[in-house]
């Protein structure tokens, strides 16, 4: 089964054609990220007017990537949420358009789901279970992965998402946004001293996060960096991102121990950040599990993860009940369910 | 000639099809249930005209002024179908479109302008003068505008009609800007597909059909964040 994907639920516009047989067939992605950095963060607006403007280049780019006729396909599916509701929309509109046009079945999908099964648009996919860690700009969550549609939230922000914490303290130090990777090759060249974050919620058992009071420990050590020509830049860097990695690593552990796994599967926008990676491999090597990434491009939002979930799900025989469509903003993975055929 | 025509740019939902003259229309107020319901509307046009969207020639949409949200909707949903089908597409606007309905319904006897405005919150209306072309369609004299009801203005002499939202919150000061000439007004009147297909057929005949691609929204109003000044990095330079 050949299947469209379309993601627009934030800031970038993403387009791929996935077919059950052959694997991922192309993939086209527009990001805003130059626009929003102008305003310090995403407008919705902006970002639902730019969707509507990128889509469609998007479309023929990748039918042609994949050297297919136009619309040759069994099925389109399209982030349904969670997500900015104006960006999920557009998405939402232009696939069931297609779809409807097509005659062929369409199924809104859900944007973290993808994320989750990311990892199997890799050759080296991992096998059902896994534990998965998704941290990015916009959530910071552990799933137990029994298989699709069977998900348990092992633990989740109460607050900032990771990433929204590298962007936020970024902003702090005047690295623009997003600075989030600007803040981490700064942190390359500090090291520990004088400065040392909290660790939030590590003392508490269980595997939820808080990272917001990271910007009020950036914001002293800013301060004292001020005063103290000693203290470098670099340094509030490191410590910031030592606290955070240190958090994320050690409720990966725990998250792994709770729910009995030896695989874990990293995905979000943070996945990319290399001194998580060296010491998730360094640690959960040691106790004999094993980490797997999807691609940084498909890491961060991309219609690829959207095209390989919908064509899942419509294999299984599941599709929106009509042409009618809705999006849902908030939308709790919990409500997942196992498709009826699977 | 086959033409199918959607509108969601205000709390209305409407689909119109013209098959060779012959309408058949949907219309529905439906506040936040417009993604619901378009798609099911232009399907039940279709199936009491016994067609299918292969034989649709042309699309039509309700381009702007009006709320963002809706007019992506229908902008979204007609690109996926034109892309789907291969078919091209007429962005139409809101103000001529209510204009239009003004006509249809009557409003216009002995009046050739038409004061169309939309309210745009913030204090401000979308606004067009609308007179006949030389075909009598409804079009606007310039480009839709948006601002507050007290700076519009209307040119010429001859009674003035109007129409749309904007007449509900700003009878008054839209009434001042056509120097006492308004006589008759329908502030509850709301765009309808059905007084788009003459609008967009007339376009199609004057070869101004686009592309899929190019169906996109006419918001208007185009500021909508402000740009921060940039942080001053000075104090942490050098460091």
């Amino acid at each position: 089964m050949r299947v469209l994907g379309i993601e627009s639920s934030c800031d970038e516009t993403g387009v791929a054609l996935y077919d059950t047989e052959r694997g991922l067939l192309a993939h086209a992605l527009y990001s805003q990220v130059d626009l929003h950095a102008l305003y310090g963060g995403v407008v919705p607006e902006l970002a639902s007017r730019d969707h509507v403007r990128r889509i469609a280049p998007l479309l023929r780019e990748v039918f042609l990537q994949a050297g297919i006729d136009f619309g040759a396909v069994d099925g389109v599916a399209y982030t349904a949420g969670p997500g900015l509701m104006g960006a999920l929309m557009v998405g939402a509109a232009v696939a069931k358009g297609l779809g409807t046009a097509w005659s062929v079945p369409s199924l809104g999908v859900h944007h973290m789901e993808a994320h989750l099964l990311a990892p199997f648009l890799e050759p080296d996919a991992p096998a059902f279970p896994f534990v998965a860690l998704l941290v990015s700009g916009g959530h910071t969550l552990l799933v137990d992965v029994v298989g699709l549609g069977s998900y348990r939230v092992l633990g989740e922000s109460i607050d900032d998402a990771a990433g929204e914490a590298f962007d936020k303290t970024a902003k702090l130090m005047g690295l623009g946004y997003p600075g989030g990777a600007a803040l981490a090759q700064l942190a390359a060249e500090g090291g520990p001293g004088a400065l040392s974050f909290p660790r939030p919620m590590l003392d508490r058992p269980g595997c939820d996060f808080s990272f917001s009071g990271l910007k009020t420990a950036a914001l002293h050590a800013l301060a004292r960096a001020r005063q103290e020509p000693s203290l470098r830049l670099a340094d509030v860097a490191w410590a910031f991102e030592e606290a955070v990695v240190e958090t994320l690593v050690v409720k990966s552990e725990r998250a792994l121990e709770l729910a009995g796994r030896d695989r874990l599967v990293v995905a979000g926008g943070v996945g990319a950040n290399q001194r998580l990676r060296a010491r998730l491999r360094e640690r959960l090597g040691a106790r004999g599990a094993c980490v797997h990434y999807p691609r940084i491009a498909f890491c961060t939002d991309n219609g690829a993860m959207v095209a390989l979930v919908g064509a899942l799900r419509l294999a299984q025989g599941e599709r929106d009940a009509d042409s009618g469509f809705r999006t849902r903003p908030r939308w709790s993975l919990a409500e997942l369910q196992v498709p009826k055929g699977a | 000639m086959k033409l199918l025509a959607l509108d969601t740019a205000t709390e209305a939902c409407s689909v119109a099809l013209s098959v060779d003259g012959e309408i058949i229309e949907r219309f529905e107020l439906a506040p936040r249930r417009h993604t619901e319901l378009i798609l099911p509307m232009a399907e039940s046009v279709l199936a009491e005209a016994g067609l299918g969207l292969r034989d649709i020639d042309l699309f039509a949409f309700g381009a702007g002024p009006g709320s963002f949200t809706g007019l992506r909707i229908a902008a979204g949903v007609v690109q996926g179908l034109a892309l789907g089908l291969d078919r091209p597409v007429v962005p139409v606007c809101t103000l001529e479109t209510l204009a239009e309905g003004a006509r249809r319904r009557g409003m216009l006897k002995g009046v050739d302008i038409v004061l169309a405005a939309i309210d745009a919150r913030m204090s401000e209306v979308y606004w067009a003068e609308c007179r006949p072309d030389a075909t009598g369609r409804m079009r606007k004299r310039a480009p839709a505008r948006v601002e507050a009801a007290a700076s519009v203005s209307v040119a010429g002499t001859g009674p003035v009609a109007g129409v749309g939202s904007g007449w509900a919150s700003y009878a008054d000061a839209l009434g001042h800007a056509s120097a006492g000439r308004v006589g008759v007004v329908d502030a509850d009147a709301l765009p309808r597909a059905v007084d788009m297909l003459e609008l967009a057929l007339s376009a199609w005949e004057q070869g101004q059909a686009l592309p899929a691609e190019a169906a996109q929204p006419v918001y208007v109003r185009n500021h909508v964040a402000d740009i921060p000044p940039t942080p001053d990095l000075s104090r942490l330079s050098g460091r």
